[in-house]
């Protein structure tokens, strides 16, 4: 079975990695456009201005919507399934791919607020969720 | 603005989808090729008229794709486009072809999609990467920000469009196993289809096994092998062709993401506003088209299609659906060939046999499956998770 497959960060996301790895979320701005920005990027989309700046926000979110998938999506992850894959929607704006963890399956719920969990795997960190302490 | 609806689809061929193809197999130079002359010969065209092509990629060519099929095939043109949509290539091709001809750069053009295996290397195969239409390499998005959570190939990002549209509009699962069971209904009737005489019903849909909530093992399609070809001509050739002209009236495209995470508004396909473009291109209203052949990966992409694509209102789909008879005898006939559910999907020949289902219908030779008076068909392409899509409006004289 191979290895699940990890990121490997790019110079242009390398603060974005650096930031998860110190437990905090980094986010790129456009003052110009007041534009939240996921993935990281050179330019700001849509305009391609060139005044991206990383700012810290809190990570906190809402479930904008999943799926529980009982089969692997792919064989590495064979021995993973039920996988808990979701879209959370940043409470900035942007809406990033993730997994939702410390949750059943059954009490996921679109709109479900969620708090940003660190999970160190390997030389990154990746950026999952868990239920908001209030949710 | 647009098409004058002056080149028509002169021919056609399609290779049954299999399974498992026993082989021999050819590469897809071969496959390209063998496919090229079944159509030019169902057009009564003369390969030598050939003066344009539109491929896709090639198994045993990265790159320098149209030049390498231009040499194999030993035909000179003045027209190449390599079309990377996925499953919109081959309504991608088409219009494109058709533009070349309105524009006088080409009078015919072959739009080819090979897509059989080919014979396994010397010394072993290569591997499948598992990863679908995601790309893995270092500095892709995908590789960095959804590959690492297991948002891999096509289920996922899928079920969870669906799961969305649930929580927007409310969601019938009886509605959209009645896709699958009515385009089953059609591949009764198309002995090509790889599900021909084997009829199911809702129940068997919704029993079958959940994939990823809420897609049912018979609500998502089956890969196969094939190939399929269309031979796109102007006017004159046209007409003095073995076939009813198909005149390419009307086209729309749009793309604007490639994983559905990063969509403005997921619950608003690219159907639409390519859609909305092919129609007024064309001067047709969705009322007007007499049959759809939609683009069916899962059933929840024919559902969204239908009401993006204006055929009902946003979230009256199920409705639409469970109100209408889908079947090529019914009042709303869609996917006659069995939709690449039913028929199968071979490659990027399943997009294209979304194609050949309109032609074939506007043709006459649909067979026990052939729609009455059939004169416009709308066809849609979708590729990558309801990223890159394409309209077609197509006519008979």
């Amino acid at each position: 079975m191979p290895d699940r497959p990890l990121p490997q960060p790019t110079p242009t996301s390398q603060p974005f990695w650096d930031g998860l790895r110190a437990r905090r979320v980094l986010l790129q701005y456009s003052p110009s456009q007041d534009q939240w920005v996921y993935y990281p990027r050179n330019r700001a989309p849509g305009t391609l201005a060139g005044d991206l700046e990383w700012r810290e926000v809190s990570g906190n979110g809402t479930v904008y919507t999943f799926t529980v998938a009982r089969r692997p999506t792919a064989p590495a992850w064979a021995e993973d399934v039920p996988q808990l894959i979701a879209v959370v929607e940043l409470d900035e704006g942007p809406r990033l791919t993730t997994e939702l963890v410390d949750v059943e399956p059954d009490a996921i719920r679109i709109g479900m607020r969620v708090r940003p969990v660190f999970s160190d795997e390997g030389d990154v960190t990746l950026l999952r969720f868990a239920p908001a302490a209030d949710a | 603005m647009g098409l004058r609806g002056t080149a028509a689809i002169a021919g056609i061929a399609e290779w049954k989808p299999q399974r498992r193809p026993p082989g021999p197999y050819q590469f897809s130079t071969e496959q390209w090729a063998e496919l090229a002359k079944a159509a030019l010969d169902d057009a009564g065209i003369d390969p030598r008229e050939v003066d344009g092509i539109c491929t896709g990629g090639l198994r045993e060519s990265a790159t320098f794709v149209p030049s390498t099929v231009a040499e194999y095939l030993g035909i000179p043109v003045n027209f190449a486009e390599f079309v990377d949509l996925g499953g919109a290539t081959g309504a991608g091709m088409v219009w494109r072809a058709a533009a070349a001809i309105e524009l006088g750069a080409a009078s015919v053009v072959l739009c080819v999609t090979p897509s059989m295996p080919i014979p396994p290397a010397p010394g072993g195969r290569a591997q499948n990467s598992g990863l679908g239409a995601s790309s893995g390499l270092w500095g892709s998005p995908q590789a960095e920000f959804d590959i690492p959570f297991g948002n891999v190939a096509q289920n996922a990002g899928y079920a969870m469009i669906a799961q969305r549209y649930a929580h927007e509009y409310g969601y019938d699962p009886r509605a959209l196993a009645k896709i699958a069971v009515d385009q089953r209904t059609n591949a009764c009737a198309t002995p090509d289809a790889i599900f021909h005489g084997q009829p199911i019903t809702i129940e068997d849909v919704l029993n079958s096994p959940m994939i990823a909530d809420p897609l049912h093992l018979l609500e998502i399609v089956m890969p196969a092998s094939g190939g399929a070809a269309v031979v796109v001509a102007a006017a004159d050739i046209a007409k003095r062709g073995k076939n009813r002209p198909v005149w390419i009236n009307g086209f729309g495209e749009r793309l604007a993401f490639k994983t559905p995470t990063y969509a403005e508004d997921l619950m608003r396909t690219p159907i639409g506003p390519a859609a909305n473009r092919a129609f007024e291109m064309a001067d047709v209203k969705p009322a007007d088209v007499d049959m759809v052949s939609i683009y069916d990966c899962y059933t929840i992409t024919v559902l969204m299609t239908l009401e993006d694509a204006g055929f009902c209102e946003k979230g009256q789909g199920a409705r639409f659906i469970t109100e209408h008879d889908l079947t090529y005898r019914g009042d709303f006939p869609c996917n006659t060939h069995g939709g690449q559910l039913s028929f199968g999907q071979a490659g990027l020949a399943g997009g294209m046999s979304h194609v050949c289902d309109g032609a074939r219908q506007i043709m006459r030779r649909a067979g026990d499956a052939q729609v009455r008076d059939c004169d416009t068909a709308f066809v849609s392409g979708n590729g990558g998770i309801m990223s890159e899509q394409v309209a077609l409006v197509l006519r008979g004289d």
